[in-house]
């Protein structure tokens, strides 16, 4: 249960790791990713998955 | 490395002289004590704290504008809401417009830019956080890294920043703690089933909002933050982007709401529309406003809050005075191999100096001009607007065919006025002109009477005058207020012989896409 960044899609703007609560979202080469291990969908957290809900591009899906 | 700035091209003739060297302009002193002298925002205008802290910041002050230079900082690419203009996706260097950017800098990167294009360009007065997001948006932690380390490293140098509101209130005292004095709001709408035809949703309090509530999350947010700043004594600037048929006349609205929140300045700006860009407006043939759309709303506003006539919409990085941009001297890699020496602020100073001394002469001598005027014509006569190609400085000094924009006067009894500018592509590249560009010119500065140029060859001469519009190159280099008001009382003088005709009626295009000329 992850979600993850289509990164050919992505803007690289940094909007989701500044919203995501479990630290779970950093840049590597030059795009940012997802580490499955640390996401929860925020489930528990917030109502819905913090990255998907600001991300510009609407490129955070469920992995 | 040597001073890469030709201060000539700012002053038109002769070189910067040294600190304290006053200009040939006699300074009178009876000249400016009264709101008739010239300028709507010179010093006889506002309360002298408000003057000191804009005099200097071309975004704030029309007659800064000619003098000072601004630089932006793209290191806040986040955003929390979407609007139906935007679309960041997109780079292109020959776009300007806000949201554009070519490199994205980190807080480190961006000052090392900020002391390289200080060193090189003594004009710079101003350093901006404009996006290429929202400055205040992933907490805007970016933004105060970098004006944390600039206050430190360049205290000369004033910091603002542009937000679109939405997190504005939980960062004023933040703002006030870094002495941020100056601060941009986008506000389009004070009405949420307006704001839900611009904003398809925001992100606030760990929620998407859409529709109506979205929109009236944010409007009471941008509220609340205008409020909270304004009552702190931070300057306040409101853009509002006029979309035509959305917004165009409740902007009247947003323009009475502001100004009773205590804005400063409110800057109505046409808005860039074209499928290419990929914004929802552009792919669903939302128009922009034709120019004199955006100056009748504009003129509707005036008498509320003070109108900022002279905004270039520039990119989120942009560097130089505005109305050009020098951005690309200032590459990541051209950066790199700069040597980059400490701090030093004596340039910047003595340029500063400078302009002091020459701005108190020129308030005196618009006041005598437009005195002039008022006693040699009769008030029948209309004002009109004319077309001015300048390099900054206040001065006519740039020819017809090298012009990448026309600076637009309106001339009357009550005084010149800067109440525009328009953009085009340059005429002459290479010492050939281009018929098409011509064409593009014309439709630009078609509701001008005539254009002002330090020089113009013989056949855009020609061509100009066949169109109605008299090119005058007789005032090359002299100031261009003065010379309005000159070529005013003589055009008065011809219209009254039926010499000339009026161009009341004409209308103008602006232009919104990509340059295609460069400078050399």
């Amino acid at each position: 249960m992850a979600y993850k960044i289509k990164s050919a899609e992505c803007t690289v703007c940094g909007a989701c790791e500044a919203e995501c609560p479990n630290i779970a979202i950093s840049l590597k080469k030059g795009t940012y990713v997802i580490d499955p291990a640390k996401c929860t969908e925020c489930q528990g957290q917030f109502d819905s998955p913090q990255c998907a809900a600001v991300c510009p591009a609407d490129c955070c899906v469920p992995a | 490395m040597g001073n890469v700035v030709s201060l000539d091209s700012i002053f038109g003739l002769g070189e910067l002289p040294p600190p304290g060297a006053a200009m040939a302009t006699p300074v009178a002193a009876s000249g400016c004590s009264s709101s008739s002298c010239g300028s709507s925002d010179g010093p006889a205008d506002m309360d002298p704290a408000v003057w000191e802290k804009v005099k200097n910041h071309p975004c704030y002050s029309e007659e800064a504008h000619h003098y000072f230079a601004r630089m932006h900082v793209a290191v806040a690419p986040a955003c929390n809401i979407q609007c139906n203009y935007c679309n960041r996706k997109y780079d292109c260097s020959n776009e300007s417009r806000p949201g554009v950017v070519s490199e994205k800098l980190t807080p480190d990167q961006a000052i090392r830019k900020i002391l390289a294009v200080a060193q090189e360009i003594p004009q710079l007065s101003v350093i901006g956080i404009a996006g290429p997001g929202d400055s205040l948006a992933a907490a805007g932690r970016n933004t105060f890294a970098t004006f944390e380390m600039l206050q430190r490293k360049a205290p000369d140098l004033k910091l603002c920043l542009s937000t679109n509101g939405l997190a504005l209130p939980e960062h004023v005292d933040t703002i006030a703690q870094y002495n941020i004095d100056h601060v941009t709001i986008t506000i389009n709408m004070v009405d949420p089933e307006v704001g839900a035809g611009i904003y398809p949703w925001i992100f606030h309090k760990h929620k998407r909002w859409t529709g109506l509530d979205a929109a009236k999350i944010l409007h009471e947010q941008q509220m609340l933050g205008l409020e909270m700043l304004t009552s702190r004594g931070i300057l306040v600037k409101v853009n509002s982007v006029m979309i035509p048929g959305i917004n165009d006349e409740h902007l009247l609205e947003v323009n009475k709401a502001v100004k009773s929140r205590g804005a400063f300045l409110h800057n109505i700006m046409p808005l860039i529309s074209d499928p290419a860009h990929g914004t929802w407006f552009g792919l669903n043939g939302q128009r922009g406003p034709t120019a004199q759309e955006l100056k009748v709303v504009q003129d509707a506003c005036e008498g509320g809050a003070k109108l900022m006539r002279h905004c270039r919409q520039c990119r989120a990085d942009a560097v130089g005075l505005l109305g050009e941009d020098r951005g690309e001297e200032f590459t990541a890699d051209k950066i790199a191999a700069m040597e980059i020496a400490d701090y030093d602020d004596e340039a910047r100073r003595s340029y500063r100096e400078h302009v002091e001394a020459e701005r108190a002469g020129r308030h005196a001598s618009k006041a005598a001009a437009q005195a002039d005027v008022q006693d040699a014509v009769g008030a029948a006569v209309d004002p009109i607007l004319i077309a001015v190609a300048t390099k900054g400085g206040e001065r006519i000094n740039e020819h017809f065919g090298h012009a990448k924009e026309f600076q637009i006067y309106e001339v009357g009894l009550n005084g010149a006025k800067f109440v525009g500018h328009r953009r085009v592509d340059q005429y002459c590249e290479g010492g050939s002109g281009d018929a098409d560009t011509l064409d593009g010119v014309l439709s630009a500065i078609n509701d001008c009477t005539a254009v002002f140029v330090a020089k113009i060859g013989g056949c855009p001469s020609k061509s100009l005058a066949d169109a109605g519009i008299e090119p005058v190159d007789r005032f090359a280099f002299d100031y261009i207020e003065e010379s309005a008001l000159a070529y005013f009382k003589d055009y008065a003088e011809r219209l009254g012989q039926g010499a000339v005709c009026s161009r009341a009626g004409q209308d103008a295009v602006i232009r919104t896409g990509a340059l295609t000329a460069r400078r050399a």
